[in-house]
């Protein structure tokens, strides 16, 4: 079986399993169909990637709060008055790309991304081929993606394997000195946040 | 507890059940780069939530020379906890 068709099968079995938990749910009066899916539109709803713009915008005109995003991007999302308080556990990591490093995020177990900060994953970040073959040749997907690095930048991959989560914070263009925080936030993409672009 | 800056090495898998320890990070050496404090341990968890110990969780840093071969470039961080680690001189 292909790999394809395996991923279908497996969603379909997912799906069938989710149906018979919200079905006993609603049985045992704990939650509705209704409810849940309020809960869904409200979290996706607030989900967009301008919030991982806005973080990106804001660090690059403000040094004070690009070094509090680099040691707490909760707080620095916080500060921005955006809720991750849905994944209240879990910690969000803004890691810096530089002329020395290029970060790239992944999650190979599975496919673990900052929802919150960008919007439901695109379906190549949940492919077992983005997900294999960003950790073994990472400079050959970044190529796939239109990035090429100069040799002597280090790639680092984050494989968000637990309880962090991961954006990267891009290389602010140059030639930018003269815009405003909006106009900033307007350069910066969903890829880029992911590491599979540059600015 | 790891210090940043320690030495470690990734052990093998400890279950046939949920691990986060990824099969392509066991027995390779590492550094600890950041604690990123502690959180249920996710091999106890799957199997019962309640009885899951919070475990410390470190950021380790990996050359991908190390875990694949020579034709490997840069570096890989991932997030494993300390059960998974054991020091290494």
């Amino acid at each position: 079986m292909s790999a394809h068709m395996h991923d279908h099968r497996k969603s379909a079995e997912l799906s069938l399993r989710v149906k018979a938990l919200v079905a006993k749910l609603e049985e045992a009066k704990v939650t509705s169909e209704p409810e849940l899916d309020a809960l869904v539109e409200r979290f996706l709803s607030a989900s967009r990637p301008e919030n991982g713009y806005r973080i990106v915008a804001r660090a690059w005109i403000d040094p004070a709060f690009k070094a509090l995003a680099l040691r707490d991007g909760n707080a620095a999302a916080g500060r921005l008055g955006i809720d991750l308080s849905h994944w209240a556990p879990v910690k969000l990591r803004i890691v810096e790309n530089t002329a020395a490093v290029h970060n790239l995020i992944v999650c190979t177990l599975c496919s673990c991304y900052p929802i919150a900060l960008l919007g439901p994953s695109p379906p190549w970040y949940k492919s077992a081929a983005y997900r294999s073959r960003a950790v073994r040749d990472p400079r050959g997907v970044l190529a796939e993606f239109g990035v090429t690095l100069p040799q002597n930048t280090n790639v680092a991959v984050w494989d968000s394997t637990a309880d962090a989560r991961y954006m990267v914070l891009p290389v602010r263009p140059a030639g930018t000195e003269n815009l405003g925080e909006e106009e900033l936030a307007r350069l910066v993409t969903r890829n880029g946040l992911i590491g599979t672009a540059l600015l | 507890m790891f210090e940043r800056g320690s030495r470690v090495q990734t052990r093998k898998k400890q279950t046939r059940d949920h691990t986060r320890l990824p099969a392509y990070l066991q027995q390779k050496p590492g550094i600890v780069r950041e604690c990123l404090g502690a959180f249920p341990f996710p091999d106890q968890n799957a199997v019962d939530p309640n009885r899951a110990d919070a475990v410390n969780l470190y950021t380790v840093e990996f050359s991908a020379r190390d875990v694949w071969d020579s034709s490997g470039t840069g570096t890989i961080l991932a997030d494993l906890f300390e059960p998974y680690l054991e020091p290494q001189s």
